[in-house]
């Protein structure tokens, strides 16, 4: 680890630790913690596992069992926007599968992943919550229903900056 | 001297006065999940700036959504002289027009509205009465009572309307055993699948003398087609904490707790809302409304896992754990939450109960049938035309609900196939569908209520792709603890997979039945015990179709043309 690495390694320690500690609910927990950090800093770098631990008073084996489990955490920065694509049954039946695979041709990706350029991340959702508006999918937890392939594809490559 | 809920009370007729009894118009849009997915907040928007250029005389509100979700985004006026006319699919550049003409010059666009309320129907020509709209008139509105009518985020309009008059009688009149009674005697089961007593349940935690108790109410809904959990708390969220609070009150509870899901952002604000508001007002923290009762509440949130809305599961990930079931007994009123003595409910159980003390047993013990009191909160969604959110009483049949309030499919098509209550319960076809909706008709069906989500395919469904895409889900929740279902999932996964490509043999049917049966034997929760119910409901209504898939008669699902399908590869470690 270079002299870089380290500093900004211990900036991230103490952006953690003030995420950490401005904890609002009265209950806190591995989970309300780990779920504190990636609403911050949109990923949990392992620092935020090893902060857990010590403001928890757990082992990071521990804050590792509870950060692999729920598959809303990341352990990588995400892009700068997230498109997350609804593949439930009820935007299944309405097409869903083909908006997956549009969206994977704007981001030039095949999986759930991010696009070349970085700037974004899809997710495949299991559901919205909009089902009566679906297809549905969401940038950043916003969501935009009654999406064909053609409008997906131009919301995902507008997202990209890049022309339709 | 005036108590303090009578002071609440007066404060909040006032306020209400402000919005309905004054020379100004009030706009109001319909907000929620579905509103903001149906460009509600653009609306929202455009109608305020509006207003403020041109100086309109007029408040504008984002209330709950009204559950009319095919006509999102959804408007309407109420005009001072109590007629209010309501706009469906509304674009915001209609603001303006809207607001001069209906608002400014008292002219409703009557050609443009869908509906009325309020007056004698002389000022709005031809337009239909809200109330005899199919999609309104089957309806006995109860836990939605507020939707279209209230700010979620204003406690006073839900005062106004007659919210925490059944907290405050509870309180002042009745102790909790008579509550724990009232709400035996209702007949309310509850909402989350289980259907058990909710009463009976209650007092289950009542009795122990334990000095922290808990109460839970369960809004982890990760179950697509369903969002009346959600629903309830983004558009009236005090009928919730109200209901939660009384839930307290009767189990001699000390703290409770809302659970819902990370990034439903709208919910969750909801609720963090009502919560804060509550407290600001005396309606929780110390000495509730000036009683000797106290009671705490909190939002707790989970991250992303379905298993987590198992009961026993929901407690760990309270806890900050992971989401895994728990070995039962004991149960949670003896050792639930941080092994304190705890009970938990559904948002739709507890929404109910305000209404229910307020009203009286006998009222709610009248709605419905003989074994399933009350009503059921169905979210109609996939190839139907009118998609949406409908209280309707228990006892209507599924055929009466889709074509009667859905309006079924298109014009000429016929429904096909229903998946109703999350992806744990069956597929029901055709034969079925003059089943009553109430728990007990519709378990003899092999399907449930459960969720209250029912997602309709028309007659291009492919009933194995469906299939398919519900056991992905199964296998994509499940927690991992027991192997039956963990295993179980990905290898009846991997057997619909070929069948789908047309690489299946006839004997993959037995394969795939003997799995079921281990997951069904050897899970500990209904995750992977119910997990085969897809399966064995498509067989009992569309086994034709699958015996034409395993004999490599039917065209491959998807978009590649190979029945593939794009699923996500991760898994829980």
């Amino acid at each position: 680890m270079t002299t870089a690495d380290t500093k900004q390694s211990s900036a991230l320690r103490v952006e953690i630790q003030r995420i950490l500690s401005a904890q609002k609910q009265p209950t806190i927990t591995i989970l309300s913690s780990l779920l504190a950090v990636q609403d911050s800093i949109h990923y949990l770098p392992d620092e935020a596992i090893k902060e857990t631990a010590r403001f928890t008073g757990e082992t990071t084996n521990e804050v590792w069992s509870v950060a692999s489990f729920y598959t809303n955490f990341r352990f990588t920065p995400p892009g700068e926007k997230t498109l997350d694509v609804c593949w439930g049954p009820s935007c299944h039946l309405l097409g869903a599968q083909n908006i997956l695979e549009s969206v994977h041709s704007a981001l030039e990706i095949t999986e759930e992943s991010e696009s070349p350029d970085g700037k974004v991340t899809l997710k495949y959702n299991t559901c919205l919550g909009a089902c009566a508006q679906g297809p549905c999918i969401a940038i950043d937890h916003r969501v935009f229903g009654k999406q064909t392939p053609e409008t997906a594809n131009k919301i995902a490559k507008d997202l990209r900056g890049l022309k339709s | 001297m005036s108590t303090p809920f009578e002071e609440l009370k007066t404060r909040a007729l006032k306020r209400w006065d402000e919005f309905t009894s004054t020379e100004k118009a009030w706009i109001r849009i319909g907000g929620g999940t579905s509103g903001q997915a149906s460009g509600a907040d653009e609306v929202f928007n455009s109608f305020r700036s509006t207003v403020e250029k041109i100086g309109a005389n007029a408040n504008v509100s984002m209330v709950g959504a009204m559950g009319l979700m095919y006509m999102e985004p959804q408007v309407d006026v109420l005009m001072p002289d109590g007629v209010r006319v309501f706009y469906g699919n509304v674009h915001p550049d209609e603001a303006k027009e809207i607001v001069t003409q209906h608002v400014n010059d008292g002219k409703p666009l009557l050609d443009r509205a869908f509906a009325y309320s309020g007056g004698d129907g002389t000022t709005t020509g031809s337009l239909p009465s809200l109330d005899s709209l199919p999609t309104m008139s089957f309806q006995e509105r109860i836990a939605t009572r507020n939707f279209g009518e209230t700010d979620p985020h204003d406690l006073l309009q839900y005062i106004a309307r007659g919210g925490y008059e059944a907290l405050n009688r509870a309180l002042t009149e009745m102790t909790p055993e008579e509550i724990v009674e009232e709400v035996k005697a209702s007949g309310l089961r509850g909402r989350g699948g289980a259907a058990f007593p909710a009463g009976v349940k209650w007092g289950f935690l009542a009795p122990s003398t334990a000095p922290i108790k808990y109460v839970l109410c369960n809004c982890e809904e990760g179950d697509p087609g369903a969002f009346n959990d959600k629903g309830i708390i983004e558009n009236d969220p005090h009928t919730l904490i109200e209901g939660l609070i009384i839930n307290g009150y009767a189990t001699k509870s000390t703290h409770g707790y809302v659970f819902i899901r990370t990034g439903h952002n709208l919910p969750i604000e909801a609720a963090r809302k009502a919560i804060q508001d509550a407290y600001d007002v005396g309606l929780l923290g110390k000495n509730i409304l000036g009683s000797d009762f106290s009671f705490e509440m909190e939002v707790s949130l989970t991250g992303d896992s379905y298993v987590a809305g198992e009961e026993t599961a929901l407690m760990e990930a309270i806890e900050g754990k992971r989401a895994t079931p728990r070995f039962k007994p004991p149960f949670p009123a003896a050792a639930g939450l941080w092994q304190k003595p705890t009970n938990i409910n559904n948002v739709k159980t507890l929404a109910y109960v305000p209404e229910i003390v307020r009203n009286g047993s006998g009222w709610f013990k009248d709605i419905g049938t003989e074994t399933t009191s009350g009503t059921a909160i169905v979210c109609l969604s996939g190839h139907i035309t009118y998609p949406g959110m409908y209280e309707i009483p228990m006892g209507m049949t599924i055929r009466d609900v889709l074509e009667k309030i859905g309006g079924g499919v298109s014009e000429g098509e016929r429904i096909k196939v229903l998946q109703a209550g999350g992806p744990l319960n069956g597929l029901l076809g055709e034969d079925a569908f003059d089943t009553m909706i109430d728990f007990d008709a519709m378990s003899e069906a092999g399907a449930s209520i459960g969720s209250g989500g029912i997602i309709v395919g028309n007659e291009s469904t492919n009933v194995v792709d469906l299939l398919r895409n519900l056991i992905a889900f199964n296998q994509f929740e499940s927690c991992g603890k027991c192997f039956p279902c963990r295993l179980g999932n990905t290898h009846m996964l991997e057997i619909l997979d070929r069948m789908c490509q047309n690489k299946a043999k006839p004997a993959d049917l037995a394969l795939i039945e003997r799995v079921g049966i281990s997951m069904k034997a050897g899970s500990l929760c209904g995750h992977g015990q119910l997990g085969f119910n897809p399966i064995a409901s498509a067989l009992k209504y569309f086994g034709d179709e699958i015996d034409a898939c395993l004999a490599g008669e039917l065209p491959a699902p998807g978009v590649f043309g190979d029945g593939t399908m794009i699923l996500p590869t991760r898994t829980r470690p």
